[in-house]
């Protein structure tokens, strides 16, 4: 349950942000999370109302938007999206395949008010 | 990892960045600020830190991963014995409800501290920096750090090492990479421990673990070890000695060893922090 670690760093980065922009409270905090990252959006959202309590972001909505795990082959250039525990080449089925996308962990935008 | 490069940026968020894809005003008319920083920005920080203070001392620094019970202790324990009188070891453990594991390593004369931090599922960079303070870096070559045995959590955290190693007990089933494929997938090196009892485990195939480890895309070596009769231990000891030639080469050009803590998609790479 390392997600309550990550949504204590979260809040503490949507703080720091709040700040330098003189914002009186958060509206809606948007992440981005690829499988890979190992995150869960689910247990991050569960955890996220004990991280920010007693916050300006304390009535934040939590967006996450999941993104795909995609790879590109270095054999043949091919790209693809692949499943989590199998990011083969979807054309010559090889394994030299390097991720280009689906391990993402980020904090993507924040929405303030004034 | 840093937030005013460019690194954050994927092929997943790269529309952002596009004329007309920048959101500054909402429909609702709050102010949208854009981030995009790593949600593990504060601990990457103090991980960058807490490598800056290894490479400084030409210390190579190995993060030691494993579900419980796959012996990592002992591997170390055997580690010791194998590399006594050449290279100088110290060990941070993160065994969090007892002290047993520091004090098998202390039993071998070799410094190790103990980071107590009640039942946390995985250590952190900043829990890694006490402990680094601890140790007279300038007198190592190797530090390793035991992870708590877990082969979920601690493959998210950088903890300002350069090397992920995995362990994976014969015991335990084949399909394990499969299961847990965002730690398996970053390791540098796959060690199969407990290979003395292969021949009563009719269900654990080497070759099934390591096809699983190459569906996750990882070249990386695997090694057959067993602490208990030394299989394997001098391929490992080898393998050690490479790695430290490797990274005080990559130092004296400049650069370091990297960890792979979600380090493709997000475009990494060494660079000056000025932060």
């Amino acid at each position: 349950m390392h997600e309550l670690s990550v949504c204590q760093s979260i809040i503490s980065q949507v703080l720091e942000v709040a700040k330098q922009n003189k914002a009186k409270s958060v509206f809606k905090i948007s992440l981005q999370i690829g499988p890979l990252s190992g995150v869960e959006a689910s247990l991050l959202e569960a955890a996220f109302p004990i991280a920010c309590a007693g916050t300006i972001a304390e009535n934040a909505k939590l967006e996450t938007e999941l993104l795909p795990i995609k790879v590109r082959c270095q054999i043949c250039g091919n790209e693809n999206e692949a499943k989590i525990n199998h990011l083969l080449c979807s054309a010559c089925n090889s394994w030299q395949t390097e991720l280009i996308s689906g391990d993402e962990m980020l904090l993507r935008s924040i929405e303030l008010d004034k | 990892m840093c937030d005013t490069c460019g690194c954050n940026i994927t092929d997943g968020n790269k529309d952002m960045l596009e004329p007309g894809g920048k959101l500054e005003k909402t429909e609702s008319g709050h102010e949208s600020i854009e981030v995009l920083q790593n949600l593990l920005h504060e601990n990457n920080h103090q991980a960058t830190h807490n490598r800056e203070h290894f490479d400084k001392n030409q210390v190579l620094a190995i993060n030691l991963m494993s579900s419980p019970g796959s012996g990592k202790t002992s591997l170390l324990e055997a580690t010791i014995d194998a590399l006594k009188g050449e290279l100088s070891v110290a060990v941070i453990e993160g065994d969090l409800e007892t002290e047993n594991d520091a004090q098998r390593i202390r039993d071998k004369k070799v410094p190790a501290i103990q980071i107590q931090t009640g039942s946390a599922c995985h250590l952190d960079a900043h829990m890694a920096h006490h402990a680094v303070h601890e140790l007279n870096l300038e007198n190592l070559d190797i530090v390793f750090i035991e992870n708590v045995g877990n082969l979920v959590c601690p493959a998210s955290f950088d903890l300002g090492h350069h090397l992920n190693v995995t362990l994976l007990s014969v015991t335990e089933g084949d399909d394990k990479p499969a299961k847990y494929p965002v730690m398996f997938r970053g390791s540098n090196l796959h060690v199969m421990t407990k290979v003395d009892l292969l021949p009563y485990l009719d269900d654990f195939k080497i070759e099934n673990a390591e096809q699983n480890i190459r569906n996750l895309a990882n070249p990386s070596l695997i090694l057959k070890v067993s602490a208990k009769n030394q299989q394997g231990i001098s391929e490992w000891i080898d393998w050690l000695k490479q790695q430290i030639n490797l990274h005080r080469q990559l130092l004296a050009q400049g650069q370091t060893l990297l960890p792979k803590m979600q380090s493709d998609g997000t475009k990494l790479h060494a660079h000056e922090h000025n932060h």
